[in-house]
């Protein structure tokens, strides 16, 4: 007999091992939600009117699910401290299903530990999961460029100047899609449109924020959007700027009475509830869930004072067809560099796979992702 | 649009960034000259700067009036200005291991305290329209001041003005300069200290207010993004000359503007870097400004970092 050799490590490892075995064993997997503890991670504070915000309101319903247990810790950055995070909430709380909510938790972070302990489920919201990453790993996704696109059609009709300003955090594939359908969205309704768009480079950064919504009404723009996690400062420099703007990620409709046009909302709690009835059943949760309109994991604010009868009227028609499967991207598309994107005629699918990696701008956005 | 049109784009966004965003770098670069004249540094202003933000916040929306909570804010930071004066007062204890303590305490108090702020809206300051004669909206707008703005530069003038000329200006001197000198003078060192660390706490409280309460004008928990240290920083590139912080506070708030301005004018091309910018001017001061060769001209003696 080989000799014995007890580590702390080993007597983690071979008792954590012991529990997942008597957890599997004792119950079929996840057979009742009571022995189902939820963790999820917040890049920044719950209650951000943004990203955060929206997450957090949707985890509410997962709350209501009886016996499940919800952990969550917010301000984890997006470094090894979200690894720490769930590992803890692996290890000391006995998450088996964890939520990493930004999108810098993907590579390497949520990767490395799922692989670590394959007996724990990993969910994260960006379109990232692709085939070959670990299985108990997966992505959950509201497609909010179709949100995006009906925010266009109404600024489209919104604008005098014809200039709208997007105000964005980083050069990522979810960020240019959401400004490229906004541009698509305006040039649908108004060919004049161009979007100019200011990165800040950090996903919350208030002062940037406000500064850049200004130098965008400075350089002429009337209609402000923006993709950062918290749309507060945008908003309320818009609109304390006498222009127009439009929402991002929650409902900002109150921070703007006079110029709130209509904003692009995700609607986690469809995603959530749905994760949270698989649960309930045993079912396995899907690796991939990806959606808009037509499932209603994206919704449109409810229009505020901005918005005219004809920019309700227009996006409302733009709601309704992206709803029934109309394509956002109909050609001819150019990127800014010239090349040809899509051929006149041509179209995409609204769930084109090679959207998700979006690394370019199209022609009529002003700005540059390097 | 044309060349010359996009370049005074820039200058004037540089111009109305300036006026906006260094408020809160003069009136913290302003107590934290004030007590290191006296011969501490207190590294704590970034956290009296959060929690002077969130309780500014929080007092103008309980009561809905703003100014109260640039007091409240201001009385806040003599409060942390306090502790850290009385704290460095105590035996062997190493007032920038204090500050930094303080920074962390200050920043994790006001985001407990601050939690239930961030939804709500608090009224905010008003701005004074200096620019009516102007036909220009982007003038005009630049031209919006907040009397905080106008008020710290009386602080500035007032403050280089009683440094030099006045009795408490030379005992605050002295005693940074010298503290043995100043006992011998029968000074009660440990109180001028108290005293000049709380009143610099009570302008980095105010600072703290103004971005709550005015620009950008909201409480969340990224508020600062460090300009409460960039502040510190500010304060040995001015040489510890009331003056100069105002100066250096107008060129920190201007690099502040440059990239996204660059950027609404088309230049956006390495965006990161000019974003960067009002670090990377920190970084290039401090080395600007230290030798080997002497010691840093107008820095009190008494400082640790000096000494």
């Amino acid at each position: 007999m080989s000799k014995f050799e007890f580590s702390r490590r080993t007597i983690l490892k071979s008792s954590a091992a012991g529990l997942a075995a008597l957890s599997s064993a004792g119950f079929p997997r996840l057979a009742h939600a009571s022995d189902l503890t939820v963790g999820i991670v917040y890049v920044g504070p719950r209650d951000d009117f943004g990203w955060n915000q929206a997450h957090a309101v949707a985890a509410a319903a997962l709350k209501a699910v009886p016996g499940v247990t919800v952990v969550e810790e917010e301000n984890v950055p997006e470094t090894i401290a979200v690894q720490k995070s769930m590992e803890s909430m692996i290890n000391l709380d006995g998450a088996k299903l964890i939520f990493a909510t930004s999108f810098g938790y993907y590579k390497p972070f949520v990767l490395d530990v799922a692989a670590k302990y394959p007996d724990v489920e990993f969910r994260h919201a960006a379109p990232l999961w692709t085939e070959g990453d670990p299985k108990n790993a997966g992505s959950y996704f509201g497609y909010l460029d179709q949100a995006h696109f009906v925010d266009g059609v109404a600024a489209g009709l919104s604008t005098t100047s014809n200039k709208l300003g997007f105000v964005a955090a980083k050069p990522i594939g979810t960020v240019l899609r959401n400004i490229n359908s906004f541009l698509l969205g305006a040039r649908k309704v108004n060919p004049e449109a161009t979007v100019q768009v200011i990165f800040t480079g950090e996903w919350s950064m208030p002062v940037r924020e406000a500064e850049a919504a200004n130098a965008l009404v400075d350089a002429g723009c009337d209609v402000l959007t923006c993709h950062v996690d918290g749309p507060k400062v945008v908003i309320e420099t818009a609109e304390s700027r006498g222009v127009k703007c439009c929402g991002h990620n929650a409902s900002q409709a109150p921070l703007a009475p006079n110029g709130f046009i209509t904003g692009a909302e995700y609607k986690w709690e469809t995603i959530y509830k749905m994760f949270a009835a698989d649960l309930a059943e045993g079912e396995p949760l899907p690796n991939f869930t990806g959606g808009g309109f037509d499932v209603d994991f994206v919704r449109s604010t409810p229009y505020g004072a901005g918005a005219t009868e004809a920019a309700i009227a227009s996006a409302d028609a733009a709601r309704a067809d992206v709803k029934a499967g109309k394509p956002i991207f109909v050609g001819p598309i150019n990127k800014q560099d010239g090349t040809q994107l899509l051929a006149a005629g041509a179209s995409f699918d609204n769930y084109e796979p090679s959207l998700d990696q979006t690394d370019y701008l199209i022609e009529g956005v002003q700005g540059s992702i390097t | 649009m044309s060349d010359d049109a996009g370049f005074m784009t820039v200058l004037l966004a540089m111009f109305a960034g300036a006026i906006r965003v260094s408020t809160p770098f003069l009136f913290v670069s302003l107590g934290e000259m004030l007590t290191e004249k006296s011969g501490r540094i207190n590294l704590g202003l970034e956290g009296t700067l959060v929690f002077g933000a969130m309780s500014g916040y929080a007092i103008s929306y309980h009561t809905g009036s703003p100014w109260l909570g640039v007091l409240v804010a201001g009385l806040c930071g003599s409060g942390f200005g306090a502790l850290h004066g009385y704290l460095c007062k105590l035996p062997k204890v190493n007032d920038i291991a204090i500050g930094i303590a303080l920074m962390l305490f200050g920043t994790g108090l006001a985001f407990f305290f601050g939690k239930a702020y961030i939804q709500p809206s608090a009224p905010r300051l008003p701005s004074l329209s200096f620019g009516s004669w102007s036909d220009h909206p982007g003038v005009r707008q630049a031209l919006e001041i907040n009397p905080l703005f106008l008020l710290g530069i009386v602080l500035a003038v007032f403050l280089w003005w009683a440094l030099k000329n006045t009795r408490y200006g030379l005992t605050i001197r002295t005693t940074g300069d010298s503290a043995p000198a100043a006992l011998a003078l029968g000074i009660n060192v440990d109180k001028v200290r108290l005293l000049s660390t709380m009143a610099g706490g009570f302008f980095a409280g105010v600072g703290g207010s103004f971005l709550s309460l005015y620009y950008p004008g909201s409480w969340t928990e990224g508020l600062s993004s460090g300009q409460g240290l960039m502040a510190v920083a500010l304060v040995i590139f001015a040489r510890w000359n009331p003056i100069y912080c105002f100066w250096a506070a107008l060129l920190f708030g201007a690099a502040g503007a440059l990239g996204p301005a660059l950027q609404s004018i088309g230049i956006s091309r390495g965006y990161h870097f000019f974003n960067a910018a009002p670090y990377i001017l920190t970084l290039l001061i401090m080395i600007a400004s230290t030798s080997p060769r002497r010691s840093l001209k107008g820095a009190p003696g008494e400082l640790s970092i000096t000494k």
